[in-house]
């Protein structure tokens, strides 16, 4: 099948069907996944309902299609990153992508060579596709910028972290069926969460009622601008709740005092199951993890009936699949 | 554009068909359907109703996506994804005999991308294919096991097999590809 154009591949590809039952030409826009910011609503919804045929390959006894055959898939990690780098690298394995992780601890990297430096070695080895994660916001846009690979932002400072978010309203929607005007409740560090920046545009972006709750120390300000409801009372993020979404406290990005004391966050900001009894009869609880069990969320509540947190993780697999396999189509052979 | 099966010529075509089905397998033991994504799936359910009409028994069907087997994948330079949907075969088909359904069997690439993807699933004990038009032109060497209609047609035409369940009307027409220059 020689595709001349979409309209002879469509017909010819599938049988001679009517063009409308031929491959639909949706897309992403670029060769990138940057962040949610990029994003439109329906780009979003592409990608979860590919998500979705995804993930019953993960439930088959042979795990494995040969869709990616052939294509170089580099992981390259500057930050330590246990879970989304194996999420990754399954979802590349499961694709049949040939993958390469580069760490940052075994890397020219600890010997002084920049980013760029870096990304234009790995360039002349030609991968299709970069999975960057990077303590400097931006760092994936620079990177995709100067690449002819297609980058995924796997994580950029405090800035984005656009698979979390997707895998999370992947979450959602396979509990409520929609996000459109779900209260979904975020409570814990917003500060230094680039996971919140992702979910805040993405949620609101398919219409959720979103609310933020945190310590004053950790409210980024005019982050009502993005048209969140924010407040410093978890009880009143949590009532009637759809969604609780719990962030960690990101110990490793703090300088200097944000509260008193772990006991005492817990006490004002943690996720027990009283507070829980506030939310819907049929909320459901998340967490990107790693968990702090008793700083952020009561050990009962993680463990709990309520908890869809591993989902979160099998989840994981399913829409880096997805977002793998749409920018391929977008990368130059 | 010409009908060349109507409503009542189709449900009669599935009717023969499903009598074939039963007389090759000599009945319905250890059988399994499976229809191709888009119209294969409508048609593998008819299929199965018309094989419980006869045989009293139910043979488990599922649906197969073939877009991740495709071997026009990544080939064009740059372009867009086909879509890809859900493939839900909740059975297992070791040892099984699959009957393995599409509307249309054209060039064969499509059949091609389907065994594939069904050997990942199994070992099937035999693979049967079943189409509703055979229209020529294989470009691989795949044969049909059941056929409704074999169809000579030419390359500059398009065979659409329209059915109750997507297009609101059962029917098979040939079609002239307009030319996009």
């Amino acid at each position: 099948m020689k595709a001349t154009s979409a309209t002879a591949t469509a017909a010819r590809s599938r049988a001679g069907g009517p063009p409308s039952d031929g491959p639909k030409t949706t897309r992403l826009r670029g060769k990138d996944l940057l962040g949610i910011s990029q994003l439109s609503p329906e780009e979003i919804v592409l990608i979860l309902d590919t998500a979705d045929a995804m993930k019953e390959i993960g439930a088959r006894p042979i795990k494995k299609v040969p869709t990616l055959r052939g294509k170089t898939v580099v992981n390259l990690f500057f930050e330590p990153s246990t879970r989304t780098r194996t999420s990754f690298e399954i979802a590349e394995k499961r694709l049949s992508a040939d993958t390469l992780n580069i760490a940052s601890a075994t890397s020219s990297v600890v010997k002084g060579e920049t980013l760029a430096d870096t990304a234009l070695n790995i360039m002349a080895m030609a991968p299709d596709l970069i999975v960057l994660r990077h303590a400097a916001s931006g760092a994936a846009d620079f990177l995709a910028r100067i690449c002819r690979a297609g980058i995924i932002n796997a994580g950029d400072g405090a800035h984005e972290h656009p698979t979390q978010a997707l895998l999370d309203a992947f979450t959602i929607r396979e509990h409520k069926g929609g996000l459109s005007r779900l209260k979904v409740a975020i409570v814990g560090d917003l500060l230094h969460s680039r996971v919140l920046r992702s979910n805040v545009q993405l949620l609101t972006k398919l219409g959720a009622d979103v609310w933020v709750c945190g310590p004053p120390t950790m409210m980024p300000p005019g982050i009502e601008r993005l048209g969140v409801t924010k407040t410093t009372s978890i009880d009143a993020a949590v009532e009637g709740a759809d969604v609780i979404m719990m962030l960690r406290i990101q110990l490793e990005r703090m300088e200097g005092a944000f509260f008193p004391s772990f006991r005492e966050y817990f006490a004002v900001f943690g996720l027990t199951p009283d507070r829980v009894a506030r939310a819907q009869p049929d909320v459901i609880i998340m967490h990107p993890g790693p968990m702090n069990r008793g700083v952020e969320i009561a050990s009962e509540v993680a463990d709990g009936p309520y908890s869809v947190i591993l989902e979160q993780v099998t989840n994981g697999v399913a829409v880096r699949m997805a977002v793998l396999y749409l920018l391929a189509g977008g990368i130059e052979a | 554009m010409p009908v060349v099966m109507d409503a009542d010529r189709m449900a009669r075509t599935l009717v023969r068909i499903a009598h074939e089905v039963v007389e090759r397998n000599r009945g319905v033991d250890d059988l399994t359907i499976v229809g191709i994504r888009t119209r294969g799936v409508p048609i593998a359910r008819r299929i199965a109703r018309n094989l419980f009409e006869i045989t009293s028994e139910q043979a488990p069907t599922g649906a197969l996506d073939i877009t991740l087997y495709r071997d026009d994948l990544m080939r064009h330079a740059v372009g867009p994804q086909p879509v890809v949907r859900r493939t839900e075969i909740p059975f297992s088909i070791d040892g099984k005999k699959v009957l393995l359904v599409d509307d249309v069997l054209y060039t064969g690439r499509t059949v091609r991308a389907a065994l594939d993807a069904l050997i990942d699933f199994g070992r099937p004990s035999i693979i049967q294919l079943l189409v509703v038009v055979d229209r020529g032109h294989r470009e691989l060497p795949i044969r049909a096991d059941y056929v409704g209609k074999n169809l000579p047609t030419s390359t500059r035409e398009t065979v659409h097999v329209r059915l109750q369940e997507i297009d609101g009307r059962d029917e098979v027409a040939i079609e002239q590809i307009e030319e996009v220059t």
